[in-house]
């Protein structure tokens, strides 16, 4: 039915602030999309010059094969829903609900019976003569949702929908926009600054930051393989541990001891130019109790030695926190991830790591430990650029 | 605050009682004394008794049988009614492109209505009846609707741009999302929810124009324009040797009714406004 096509679409606003920047975006019909970044960096702006709200200042969108640019919202046939549910005070839920098929002047039989259909599904029914003002939080979420659901549009544009919720809350919520999403096959684009929820929802995934799109792929694909060092930094919950290192004729020097580059991770940084500095990223699930790995495989990895800070038994596995001596690795992504997640101004010098160890490990809070992570896993960044050294396709 | 007893409470409850009594009585007794008065022959007129010794509709009749106040009732209705309207249609637009839009000179509009609220007015009054009377606008309706307009604007558009500041910039976006026209938007969401704020202004423009005194005795001169408050000035009993202040009491009784009339119509539409409900989860 619909596939929204953005064709190097940028926004300028009128105080002269450049929101988004010649974004390009093919996005297929029935496809649930997510736009994720930090605050700020264009994600509304980018949803409200789909949905029509905000003027495109240079480029082409495209619905369903046709230029919409000039188009008004009304003619573009898509449902939004925003992030305070923007419902109607002064009408029912019913009413709510009912709203956009008076508009279109559907008759009153129709509006009855495709109003009770939305209800039934979102399990509104014994709420419909209700004000918005008595509903709860999750329901309001709901009644906007219905709102939006009702007249089958072309596709459905959602601006947070969940943040308001509290954290159980979103959870549920959570499952249920994705059901309902498979439910209709409606083509869908979500915005969220909640890595989680891009993570779980999406069949891709665009990462922005500061009006430029960094990367877009399927959330494991960004997951195994950023494209930058704010992807990398972004996606992934604890995120990946960056430590500066030393590129030395085919081995790499960081403060988490000396290791020897796989012939695969060797080829790619050969191949892409690597200067002699470079940051180090692994993810906490890559390292391991060095007792319990078998000697073969210690020996394709590095070996560091320190005191875990805090110990965090999940049961299934072990989280193992280290702060290390050194200097923290330093770029302007980094600094921008920092102070997004409000750790910036964190005091601590030195590098703090998270590593993921199996339960079977013995590593006690306050006591020494070995630990080897996998060479194999290691990513290589360009402190400069922010590009991915070990970047591939595959 | 444990401490605090039954007794104290009660106490408390007591205290407040009397001094609301006290300030109830304060502000009403002049105008039960005018009621009172109102109804008070010309005999017993001034024996001094709150309550009238024997009922009488005399003066009633005294103010309905000569056209000089229903004239000016009918002036003051008219004239009022009207300059309310203006004020607050221009009002309600003026009101909502301040707190929708950016514009170029929006902080100076802000300013200068402020500029005019704030202007005494007393010293407008001799320039206004010189170009009024150059301009043949004196002594007629339209000679005091405008310069009511004038200064209600100001109010009124403070007033509405507070209530539309409250509403919610994304029920409109919203609204355009399901598909309504600019229009729609307007008639549909936004003016039902800014209701209660155009009723709250209407009452305080009515109030400001039924009250007049200083324009309207400046700038009418005769029984065609004169408003209320100022036929009352002219009062004279229906002798030249009779006190005329029974016919003045029964006239003020009168003319608060249509006040109160107004603001009772209006008031439950502002309730039932405020109550409809917030939109943040
Ligand atoms: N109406 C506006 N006028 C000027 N600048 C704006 C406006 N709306 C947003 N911006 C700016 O555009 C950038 C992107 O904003 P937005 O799309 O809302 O970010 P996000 O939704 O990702 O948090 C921000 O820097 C913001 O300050
Ligand atoms: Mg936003």
């Amino acid at each position: 039915m619909a596939e929204i096509v953005l064709d190097k679409v940028s926004k300028r606003y009128p105080d002269g602030a450049l929101a988004v920047q010649e974004v390009n975006l093919e996005i297929a019909d029935g496809e649930f999309i997510i736009l994720v970044g930090p605050s700020g960096c264009g994600k509304s702006t980018t949803l409200n010059m789909i949905a029509g709200l905000e003027d495109i200042t240079e480029g082409e969108l495209r619905i369903g094969g046709q230029r919409v640019n000039e188009k008004a919202p009304k003619d573009r046939d898509i449902a939004m829903v925003f992030q305070s549910y923007a419902l109607y005070p002064h009408m029912t839920v019913k009413e709510n609900m009912a709203f956009p098929l008076r508009l279109a002047k559907v008759d009153n039989a129709t509006v009855e019976r495709k109003v009770s259909e939305a209800a039934e599904i979102l399990d509104l029914t014994q709420h419909l003569e209700r004000k918005p003002s008595n509903l709860s939080g999750g329901q309001r979420q709901r009644v906007a949702m219905g709102r939006a659901i009702v007249r089958n549009p072309k596709a459905f544009l959602m601006d947070e929908p969940l943040s308001n919720l509290d954290a159980k809350l979103r959870v549920q919520m959570r499952t249920s926009v994705s059901r309902l999403q498979k439910q209709l096959g409606t083509t869908t684009v979500y915005v969220t600054h909640d890595q989680t929820e891009a993570m779980t929802l999406g069949d891709r995934v665009v990462v922005m930051r500061g009006g430029v799109v960094q990367q877009i792929g399927a959330p494991q694909f960004l997951y195994e393989h950023p494209a930058n060092l704010f992807v990398a930094g972004f996606i992934g919950s604890p995120s990946m541990n960056f430590v500066p290192a030393t590129l030395e004729n085919g081995s790499l020097r960081s403060v988490l001891g000396d290791c020897t580059l796989t012939d695969r991770v060797r080829q790619l940084v050969e191949g892409a130019d690597a200067p002699r500095e470079v940051i180090m990223g692994i993810r906490p699930e890559h390292f391991e109790d060095a007792a319990l790995v078998d000697a073969a495989v210690l020996a394709a990895g590095g070996k560091f030695t320190s005191q875990v800070d805090v110990l965090e038994s999940m049961g299934s596995d072990k989280y193992a926190y280290f702060n290390l001596t050194g200097e923290q690795a330093a770029s302007a992504e980094l600094q921008e991830l920092a102070a997004d997640a409000g750790s910036d101004d964190v005091p601590g010098d030195g590098i703090s790591l998270v590593t993921r160890l199996s339960s079977a490990s013995g590593a006690v809070e306050g006591a020494s430990a070995d630990i080897w992570f996998d060479a194999d896993k290691v990513q290589l960044f360009d402190p400069s650029s922010g590009r991915n050294l070990t970047y591939t396709e595959r | 605050m444990a401490g605090i007893g039954g007794a104290e409470t009660t106490g408390k409850r007591v205290g407040w009682g009397l001094l609301n009594a006290v300030v109830v009585i304060y502000a009403l007794f002049p105008v039960l004394w005018i009621v009172s008065l109102s109804f008070k022959s010309s005999k017993t007129l001034a024996d001094g008794n709150f309550i009238p010794r024997e009922w009488s509709f005399e003066n009633y009749q005294n103010i309905f049988s000569t056209t000089e106040f229903t004239r000016a009732l009918i002036n003051s209705i008219g004239i009022a009614l009207i300059a309310t309207a203006i004020a607050v249609v221009f009002g309600t637009m003026a009101a909502y492109a301040i707190a929708r839009l950016d514009f170029p000179g929006k902080n100076l509009l802000v300013g200068v209505s402020l500029l005019i609220a704030m202007f005494p007015q007393v010293s407008l009054v001799s320039p206004l009846f010189e170009i009024e009377r150059s301009l043949g606008l004196f002594d007629t309706w339209p000679g005091l609707i405008l310069p009511y307009i004038t200064f209600a604007l100001p109010l009124a558009i403070y007033t509405l741009s507070a209530f539309f500041r409250e509403i919610p910039w994304e029920l409109e976006k919203a609204a355009k999302m399901d598909g309504a026209t600019p229009g729609q938007a307007f008639r549909r969401v936004i003016a039902p929810l800014a209701a209660p704020g155009v009723f709250t202004t209407a009452i305080l423009v009515f109030i400001f124009c039924w009250n007049d005194f200083l324009f309207a005795i400046s700038l009418t001169s005769t029984e065609q324009s004169r408003t209320v408050p100022v036929a009352l000035s002219f009062f004279t009993g229906s002798s030249q040797f009779e006190d005329p202040a029974g016919s003045i009491a029964a006239a003020a009784v009168v003319i608060t009714i249509p006040i109160i009339l107004f603001v009772l119509f209006f008031q439950r539409r502002i309730v039932a406004g405020l109550t409809s409900g917030a939109v943040k989860g």
